[in-house]
This record gives structure tokens, C-alpha cells and sequence, in this order.
């Protein structure tokens, strides 16, 4: 990455333009043309520094009240081979292996699941279960009352050296 | 938010072209015109149904890192925590959860040394306890929500 891609990300990460021709708009905000524009961001997708171009919904106003961080504790040994099959249920959207912090965390397995309903989340939070079965020993699950703060990430355009 | 909306949505959440005039192509495929799109779009971002739109960055492929990390936060001081916390650039979103760890917060930072110098401010301005929890082992991230 240089100079030029970090001025792309600094000025594309609030948003892309709503213009007809958004990345000719980006394009002459930071002096390189349109096509250097498209290919230094093709390649950054390639590279998985983009994981997408698209857009994020705020899940309560599309009806999705009921979103729940599903933690579990697991045994280590089986962690990446349940991992595995909790992430490709198709209603988890995130699922991840973090630390726990004993005593008061025990929890090692993150899973997120959305719901329109309560039953629709509670459905969903028993499949994991079920999933689990007796490698299991413990979970709970974190319903989110308010979002405080959702902006995506944000880089400085130039890091002093 | 009508059918269209909910087409345009479940449209943008599958990723958006990199050419002269993506919203065109878009458009085409949702049988509309091209600033019908933009506008609807425009709605849905000013109403706050979408929370954005544009590229998403993955911090560690660019050098940076991410982490999880929570608070217990006391109900009385919770919008000046909150406040405090929302204030660094490294929070990237935060939310309030049912639980004693009461706040979960997400930060990004372009550099792995960085993640431990904001949660030691964090912990000195809030004079909480920053629970870090960085991931393991990634299983799964992306689902699209159907609108």
C-alpha cells in the first residue's frame, strides 16, 4: 500500500460518492484519473484489503430486533471443528474463536445471530445448541439494547513515519 | 420502505461494481433509472436505514489491527463512558448489551502495538477494566441480512 491507496481508503471509507460517476468523483478529490482509481481499488479487493464494495444496513430499521451475541464455552480441543460448523449455519453472520477471562468470562465461542422475533432468535440460538450438544459446558447470550456508535473503521490519510 | 428499497438493499449488500458508471449497471438489473437508484439511496442513508455504503476496509490485511473488548460500565456514568469511548477514531462501533459486561466495543487500529496504547487510555479515562478479546480464529463474517 502507498501513499495514493491510503489517500483512496481515508477518502472513501465514510462512503463512496452518490454520483453518476463516483469513482471519477473520488478519483479527481485526490488528483490520480478515474482508471488508475478503479485498478488500485480492484487490486486492493484482490488483496482482501477491501473485503467488499456495498452496503451495511442498520439491522433494527431493516426489523431486526433481536440481535444477539451467542457466547459459549467450549472445550479447546474441539473449538476450530465446532467453529467450523457454527459459522456455516446460515443465519450466523459472525463467528469467532477469542479469549476467555476466568473467572467472570468464561466464554471462548462467539457466535452473532439476528432475529425479527424473539422466537425467531431463540430458534435459532437452540440449533447452536443442539449443534454443541455436551461439548458445550456453558453459554448466554448478549441481546444488543442500543447501538452507541457505528462508523466502520477510519485511517488518517497520512501516518507520520 | 417499499419493495424497491428492499430490492435495492438486498442488491447493495451482495457488493457493487468497480466501473465507469456502477450505478447504471446497478440500476439496469433493478429495472429503474440510474438517479432513481441514487436517490433512493441517498433516502436510505439519510434515514439511517443504511448505516453505510462504500468500500469495507479488513484492518489486518492493511497493516492494522482489530480487536473486541468490553466494559462494565456503571449505569449511572453510562452516556459519559459511552461518550468518552465513542470519542476515539479507533472505535469502530459499539453497543450496548444485557449483561454485566454491559458495553462491546470494536477497535481498528493500523498498527498491532496501537490496539494496547488506546485501551490503556481507555482504561485511564474511564477507569474501567478493558475486557480484550482478540480473535482466536475467524469461522465465519458476512452474512447479508434479507431486507
Amino acid at each position: 500500500m502507498d501513499h495514493i491507496d491510503r489517500e483512496i481508503i481515508s477518502a472513501s471509507q465514510a462512503g463512496l460518492p452518490l454520483t453518476p460517476e463516483p469513482y471519477q468523483t473520488l478519483a479527481e478529490q485526490i488528483g490520480i484519473s478515474a482508471d488508475d482509481l478503479m485498478q488500485r481499488l480492484t487490486h486492493m479487493q484482490e488483496l482482501g484489503i477491501i473485503r467488499r464494495i456495498g452496503a451495511i444496513p442498520n439491522h433494527y430499521r431493516l426489523g431486526y430486533k433481536h440481535n444477539g451475541m451467542t457466547v459459549w464455552d467450549i472445550d479447546d480441543t474441539f473449538i476450530d471443528a465446532l467453529g467450523k460448523k457454527v459459522g456455516a449455519l446460515d443465519f450466523v453472520s459472525h463467528c469467532y474463536h477469542r479469549p476467555r477471562h476466568l473467572p467472570d468470562w468464561p466464554y471462548n465461542l462467539f457466535a452473532m445471530v439476528h432475529g425479527k422475533t424473539a422466537e425467531a432468535a431463540a430458534i435459532q440460538i437452540q440449533q447452536i445448541a443442539n449443534l454443541l450438544g455436551e461439548h458445550c459446558l456453558a453459554h448466554e447470550v448478549l441481546y444488543s439494547t442500543r447501538i452507541l456508535k457505528k462508523t466502520g473503521l477510519r485511517i488518517k490519510a497520512n501516518v507520520p513515519s | 420502505m417499499d419493495e424497491l428499497d428492499r430490492a435495492i438493499i438486498n442488491s447493495l449488500q451482495e457488493g457493487f461494481p468497480i466501473c465507469a458508471s456502477p450505478y447504471k449497471q446497478v440500476a439496469e438489473t433493478l429495472n429503474i433509472s440510474e438517479q432513481a437508484l441514487i436517490k433512493r439511496l441517498q433516502t436510505l442513508l439519510d434515514n439511517g436505514i443504511l448505516s453505510r455504503f462504500g468500500p469495507m476496509f479488513h484492518a489486518e490485511h492493511m497493516g492494522g489491527a482489530l480487536t473486541l473488548a468490553a466494559v462494565k460500565a456503571p449505569e449511572d456514568s453510562y452516556e459519559t463512558i459511552a461518550e468518552i469511548i465513542n470519542a476515539f477514531p479507533e472505535v469502530a462501533h459499539n453497543y450496548a448489551r444485557e449483561h454485566a459486561l454491559n458495553m462491546w466495543f470494536v477497535l481498528a487500529t493500523e498498527t498491532p502495538e496501537q490496539i494496547q496504547q488506546v485501551i490503556s487510555q481507555i482504561e485511564a479515562q474511564t477507569e474501567l477494566t478493558v475486557y480484550n478479546m482478540p480473535k482466536i480464529q475467524e469461522y465465519f463474517v458476512g452474512l447479508k441480512l434479507e431486507a
